[in-house]
């Protein structure tokens, strides 16, 4: 299945007002944002933001350049063909009566998921891994009646040694494993 | 030394180098207008509504190169800036627009004259601050003045809490910035250099499209040689005209909507285009898609977002124009195109687009015509917008560097007169 989803790290200066730029940007542009994360990294005083772009309807290669001219951005990789570790977590409140419990604790365990809370009528589960895993364990859960549904979108990292600021510093390289080739006129375009 | 936070602004301002402040008083900045005086090399130009400040600002920078400063009070005094500052932003004009702030405890409190104006003017600034501190306000003043002027110019906003103007703190100008995240590229690539020579080399029919940059970059001697030695007409763009001069051989005028036939004839039958400083407009291509079909495309630019955002790039060389064309003229052969300059010559004697019709009343495009004469050209333009300042393009000989500025990518009317008084300050003649 030949997904359209790019996935994009970018690592800021953690200063107030970064997220406003970069969400500002997003809207200016018209970009469409599947789903943004931020967080503390393991440098002082910078995020890293994982940030989720459909090819279908954004320009990708406009993301990352119109990002680093946010003067907070430091570095901004494009991650998706690399081989990455993706993962999102989900909570999900779904209505549990007697007959019904035991019925959903099983399908969770299927998932590796976890039950988090348990009330008379409810079961908070917890489920961690790629957004189709996500969508399948939620698919299946509906018919049991959702209370509520809360996501975290996607974050992700390189698999091995390489840090997102290493791996930011070859996107050459990481353009030639892009499965259709380097897009005519983007080649060696680089801010870094 | 201990200094309030109004004297450490005028500090530093006298050190980035600043002759001129264009502003209006009002409320949050009358500290800063009570340390003023202490000051007397900062010439402050009170003007009569903030756009106005902003303009002004904006054509001494444009006119000088250096940094153009204007002063705002908060909330309306803010806003009135924002027609101004979004003129520089398209036009990549290095602006630091100072504006007081309600004090540190009201701020977010819906305040008198509180008005959230960082997060306004995010999409048309370069970048902006809120000061929390007075300590930080040497430092931030400091990076303002590198971001606006260096790079891809642009305004950069400085909001100050009234409160912050009177903190007293110690004061030290630092000697350094530390901004991880900005790090424009001057020197071109050398393969796509290469390519580059390769492609111009080959093509039978190129021309040479300018844009601002070249004059930001001060790359005139360089798209001279450039132009000389490989024999290529130069068409310019509306804020790329005094780059060129315009009654050298090789000077095919402007292109676009508003532009010269001649010009949009060669770029169409163009099979190569060598972009220089310029962003591919909609006022210079038009339909994208019918804007020189049969062309190939170099593009190079300090700001890497403009290659391919409007047209496909064969060619992209992010880089400062005039470094990447001291590298490209050293290799290129000197190269001749007789039958193409011919023609496209042809095409200019055939459609004249700049010739005045018959009249009993004083055109004005006879007007403009008649400056130049008068003049000699020895002049800096500075127009509105609508028709006076196309007619201003087109019958105007400019030879002279930078002599015409225009508010082109906003099209701001209203923004000739302040920005020619802040020109004339600038440049007294």
């Amino acid at each position: 299945m030949a997904s359209t989803k790019h996935t994009l790290v970018a690592l800021v200066e953690d200063k107030p007002g970064v997220l406003n730029q970069v969400a500002s940007l997003f809207r200016r542009r018209g970009f469409n944002i599947e789903s943004i994360a931020v967080g503390h990294t393991e440098l002082p005083k910078i995020s890293r933001m994982t940030i989720v772009v459909d090819e279908a309807t954004t320009a990708v290669d406009q993301v990352a350049k119109q990002l680093y001219k946010v003067v907070e951005v430091v570095k901004v990789s494009d991650i998706t063909h690399d081989n990455i570790v993706a993962r999102e977590l989900a909570l999900i409140k779904v209505k549990a009566t007697p007959t019904t419990r035991s019925e959903i604790i099983q399908i969770v365990d299927i998932f590796r998921a976890d039950i988090v809370d348990v009330a008379p009528d409810s079961l908070v589960v917890q489920v961690t891994g790629d957004e189709d895993k996500i969508d399948s364990l939620y698919n299946l859960l509906r018919g049991f009646g959702i209370k509520e549904l809360a996501r975290t979108g996607r974050i992700a990292m390189t698999r091995g040694t390489a840090g997102a600021l290493v791996a930011a510093r070859r996107p050459e390289k990481a353009r030639h494993r892009r499965p259709s080739g380097p897009r005519k006129g983007e080649a060696e375009i680089s801010n870094v | 030394m201990k200094m309030t936070g109004a004297q450490i602004v005028c500090e530093s301002l006298v050190k980035e180098g600043v002759e001129v402040i264009f502003g209006y008083p009002g409320g949050a900045v009358l500290p800063l207008y009570d340390a003023l005086p202490q000051y007397p090399q900062l010439r402050h130009i009170l003007v009569r509504h903030e756009q106005g400040a902003a303009h002004a600002a904006d054509g001494y920078a444009r006119a000088t190169g250096r940094a153009g400063v204007c002063l705002a009070t908060s909330g309306p005094g803010a806003t009135n800036l924002v027609t101004g500052i979004a003129t520089a932003h398209l036009d990549s004009s290095p602006v630091i627009a100072i504006t007081g702030q309600v004090a540190r405890p009201f701020i977010g409190k819906d305040a008198f004259q509180e008005v959230d104006i960082t997060g306004i003017t995010v999409p048309i600034t370069k970048h902006n601050y809120l000061v929390h501190d007075a300590a930080e306000l040497a430092g931030v003043i400091k990076e303002a003045f590198y971001l606006a002027t260096s790079g891809r110019p642009g305004p950069v906003l400085i909001d100050i809490p009234r409160d912050v103007f009177i903190e007293e703190t110690n004061f030290q100008y630092p000697d350094k910035l530390s901004l991880p995240g900005y790090k424009p590229t001057l020197v071109g690539h050398p393969t796509q250099i290469k390519k580059a020579v390769k492609l111009i080399s080959e093509a039978a029919r190129p021309v040479i499209i300018t844009g601002r940059g070249v004059i930001i970059s001060g790359a005139y001697a360089e798209l001279k040689e450039l132009a000389e030695k490989a024999q290529i007409p130069v068409i310019t763009t509306l804020l790329g005209i005094g780059c060129f001069p315009e009654s050298h051989v090789l000077s095919f005028g402007m292109l676009g909507m508003h532009g010269m036939a001649f010009a949009n004839m060669a770029v169409d039958a163009a099979d190569l285009i060598i972009a220089l400083g310029m962003r591919f407009d909609d006022r210079a291509t038009a339909k994208v898609s019918a804007f020189a079909p049969r062309s190939r495309v170099i593009h190079i630019d300090i700001d890497p977002a403009e290659i391919g955002k409007n047209v496909r790039v064969d060619v992209p060389i992010v880089g400062d124009v005039r470094r990447v064309l001291q590298a490209l003229n050293k290799q290129l052969a000197p190269q001749t195109r007789i039958d193409w300059i011919r023609q496209v010559e042809q095409w200019r004697q055939e459609h004249p687009s700049t010739a005045i019709r018959e009249s009993d009343a004083i055109l004005p495009q006879y007007v403009m015509s008649k400056i130049c004469e008068a003049t000699g050209g020895d002049v800096i333009v500075v127009t509105g917008v609508g028709q006076n300042q196309m007619w201003a393009a087109q019958h105007f000989c400019y030879n002279k560097p930078n002599s015409l500025i225009s508010s082109g990518g906003l099209g701001t009317m209203g923004f000739g007169l302040p920005a020619a008084m802040g020109a004339k300050v600038g440049c007294p003649g």
